[in-house]
């Protein structure tokens, strides 16, 4: 008979703790697909950051570490100083890298380390409770705007890819989404490119993973999903910034 | 032999520092013990430069020198501000070329050198100091003068090996 | 065994390190340290080794963690206000149990301060300057030589313990220059070695072996207090073995001084012009000043009038002598602070002032 599905061994046949409908455990899938299809899983070396995906030490079957808040991409370049050939990934949520961890993400691209970084951005604080993150909408309610973000207040949300791409050493930047199965699998083709990056050494390679919230967000999986297609698509346009020519 | 303490002061630029390593260097050849301190600041040039060697045959404790038993001014200022820290019978030399008031107490022993003027007349007006250390160490004993001409040789070498003749000649400029 | 060579405070910290084993450095430019970046962006490249100027301290000690977690050795240095904000990474590393080697080249305080010496860090140091229940050891050496021994040793005394370890230079010791010995180079270990010296170490699982995790986060609360309490045998360890201390002239002593680093060197002159005056004057000079060597005041002779914590902080370490003299001797506080570096002749007389007043 044909096996049509496999579990990965590159989760841990463990249950995660994120919540019903979080999206982080098809990110963490498709990732450690991309390292097993690449023939690195064992030679790779993970950063989790502070937030929910704190937690994914516990689920990917790689070597890894935690970070002090929005520290990953210094513990990234560190660990690249000291193991020139390793593959080295952070995972960061939205408030671990677009805000306390604003400057590591920007100088790592500044010196286009040579480290994938997957920005899972669902617009909101998970872990502490739902409160307002650098890439919260306009108008989305959190616990610390409870009547929705205001501009005039916050600032409009950050857009972390547009950021990162005007940078020289950031060589490869995508935003992709998770909402559905064929936005997962493009989610997966870019996770493929921005370590074929990293393999060929070119610079520093990104991308964004536009993921839900459905507990912070205050809706069901699936009308999470929709709300991500209509509204954080139309603020965070999905697509490849920026990309060396070698890299299909 | 006596514990020797040494203050040199000038303006920045004037090769102050240089020339205390060079004095430090040159004592821990000759097998002394020696420490060297020098002042640090924001201004990188400019301001006012000092620093301390202290030379000895014994282990030496402290670096820092509140008595000098030998002071180099290589300019105006520094004469002002450190004349007190002389140790009484103490010995100042002055860079009469930039010092024109010298000493003003009696019990130092005051040596002029025109060490600005002997420069010039070298034709590098920056060799000033070099003229002093010579001075100095001709006058005073603090290391010996065989291996001072190894430290400039070492000092004077590489890129700046083309300053090396000039310095050597501005280094026994004063007998 | 090499030969003495006159090198800067800061350029032999730096060289130690390397010799030592540190092939990893990330550092900021922050004065009076300086040099020590310098010196590493032209020297590791030559060994092997990799040289990162980061964007901020708190990028650099990430760094450090960074190479320090594969099992690397790794040297970080910074002066205070950049050691201020590197506690972060200090308190992390700690409960992660990963080594450091962490040269605080001190300068004055509090804020911004001066850039001139201080020893004012010695509270956040010694107590710990990040969140939590840990320790890092801390020595205050008082010559380059020490300083460079201390560091070289550093190496290993991290490994050992898997624990960060604090040296406190000041801006005097960093910036000044005395004849050295520098220590042989040790051998740098491959990364199979390491995988065997270190099985904490993240290299990759090689799809071998059970992957391997560095953390810092214990959600369930009885699991942390359980690291804690581990850790805090670790800690009982150390407080038994490395204790360290000089001592001189205490017997007979009249006063006693308890004074580190580059303040123990003006001390130390000031001892010998006490002498000439007919002053008998001893000292304690704490090498260790986490754990503090305790042990050493019980040295002193009961004959002794007075005990007083010679610092360039404001009683900082008093607390520390006070609490090892235990009542036995009045402890008196001589400092200088913001920078400022009292003369030999200075403490003579302070402490001459000190003396007539209990009189």
């Amino acid at each position: 008979m044909k096996t049509v599905f496999e579990y990965t061994r590159g989760m841990l046949p463990v249950t995660t703790g994120y919540c019903p409908g979080c999206t982080h455990g098809i990110a963490h899938r498709i990732l450690m697909e991309v390292l097993i299809e690449r023939g690195t899983l064992g030679e790779t070396i993970g950063v989790a950051p502070i937030g929910c995906s704190i937690l994914s030490h516990n689920y990917l079957n790689v070597d890894m570490c935690e970070s002090a808040h929005g520290r990953g991409p210094a513990v990234a370049a560190g660990i690249r100083r000291a193991l020139p050939d390793k593959t080295i990934f952070t995972y960061q949520g939205d408030g671990d890298l677009a805000s306390i961890g604003a400057g590591e993400i920007v100088h790592a691209a500044h010196r286009g380390e040579k480290f994938t970084t997957i920005f899972v951005n669902n617009a909101i604080y998970g872990m502490t409770g739902g409160q307002m993150a650098p890439t919260t909408l306009i108008g989305q309610k959190s616990t610390t705007g409870v009547d929705g973000r205001k501009k005039e207040v916050s600032g409009m949300p950050l857009r972390m890819a547009e950021l990162l791409a005007t940078i020289d050493g950031a060589v490869y930047v995508e935003r992709v989404a998770l909402d559905t199965p064929a936005h997962v699998r493009g989610a997966k083709a870019a996770m493929h490119r921005a370590f074929e990056i990293q393999e060929k050494r070119l610079g520093f390679s990104f991308v964004e993973v536009l993921s839900t919230c459905p507990t912070n967000w205050g809706l069901p999986p699936t009308a999470a999903l929709k709300w991500l297609a209509d509204n954080m698509i139309p603020y965070f346009p999905l697509g490849i910034l920026r990309t060396p020519g070698e890299v299909k | 032999m006596a514990t020797h303490k040494i203050l040199i002061a000038g303006f920045g630029g004037q090769g102050i520092i240089l020339i205390g390593q060079m004095l430090a260097y040159a004592a821990m050849m000759d097998n002394k013990e020696v420490t060297f301190l020098p002042s640090y600041g924001p201004e990188m040039r400019g301001g006012t430069a000092n620093c301390t060697i202290v030379i000895s045959d014994s282990p030496i404790s402290c670096p820092l020198v509140d008595k000098a038993t030998c002071l180099v001014v290589m300019n105006q200022p520094s004469l002002a501000k450190y004349e007190d820290m002389v140790e009484p019978g103490g010995t100042v030399f002055i860079n009469s070329s930039l010092v024109k008031q010298g000493v003003k107490r009696s019990d130092l022993t005051e040596i002029a050198v025109e060490a600005g003027e002997l420069a010039i007349g070298l034709g590098n007006e920056k060799m000033a100091n070099i003229v002093m250390l010579g001075a100095l160490i001709r006058k005073m004993n603090f290391v010996s003068e065989e291996n001072m001409e190894k430290v400039l040789a070492k000092v004077f070498s590489g890129r700046k090996e083309h300053l090396l003749e000039g310095n050597r000649v501005a280094f026994h400029v004063v007998k | 065994m090499s030969e003495k060579q006159l090198m800067k405070g800061n350029e032999a910290f730096a060289e130690a390190a390397i010799r030592g084993g540190c092939r990893l450095y990330f550092g900021y430019p922050i004065t009076p340290q300086n040099e020590i970046p310098e010196y590493m962006s032209r020297e590791l490249d030559k060994v092997g080794g990799a040289f990162v100027q980061a964007e901020s301290e708190l990028a650099a000690v990430n760094m450090a963690y960074g190479g320090a977690l594969t099992g690397k050795n790794v040297f970080l240095s910074s002066s205070s206000p950049g050691i201020a904000l590197m506690q972060e990474g200090f308190s992390f590393m700690a409960s992660a149990e990963i080594p450091m080697v962490i040269l605080n080249v001190m300068r004055g305080g509090p804020g911004v301060g001066g850039i001139q010496p201080g020893q004012a860090d010695y509270r956040q140091a010694t107590r710990g300057g990040g969140n939590g229940d840990y320790h890092i050891p801390v020595y205050g050496p008082a010559s380059i030589q020490e300083t460079v021994n201390i560091i070289y040793d550093a190496v290993t005394l991290a490994d050992r313990y898997r624990n960060p370890v604090i040296i406190l230079a000041d801006g005097m010791l960093g910036q000044m220059m005395e004849p050295i010995i520098l220590p042989e180079a040790r051998e740098t270990v491959t990364e199979e070695e390491i995988r065997i010296q270190k099985p904490w170490a993240l290299l990759g699982h090689q799809d071998k072996k059970e992957r391997t995790v560095v953390k810092s986060l214990r959600l369930q609360p009885d699991d942390l207090e359980n690291h804690n309490n581990k850790m805090h045998e670790k800690y009982i360890e150390m407080m038994e073995e490395l204790p360290q201390y000089e001592s001189y002239r205490l017997e007979d002593a009249e006063v006693v001084f308890v004074s580190f680093g580059s303040m123990s060197r003006i001390v130390r002159e000031a001892m010998d012009h006490l002498a000439e005056q007919g002053i008998k004057a001893g000292m304690i000079r704490p090498i260790s000043l986490w754990p503090f060597p305790n042990k050493a005041f019980d040295e002193i002779s009961p004959k002794t009038k007075m005990v007083i914590s010679a610092e360039l902080s404001i009683g900082q370490m008093m607390d520390d002598v006070k609490c090892a003299v235990c009542g036995r001797f009045p402890v008196e506080l001589l400092y200088r602070t913001g920078g400022m570096v009292p003369t030999p002749l200075e403490v003579v007389e302070k402490t001459k002032a000190l003396l007539e007043v209990t009189k």
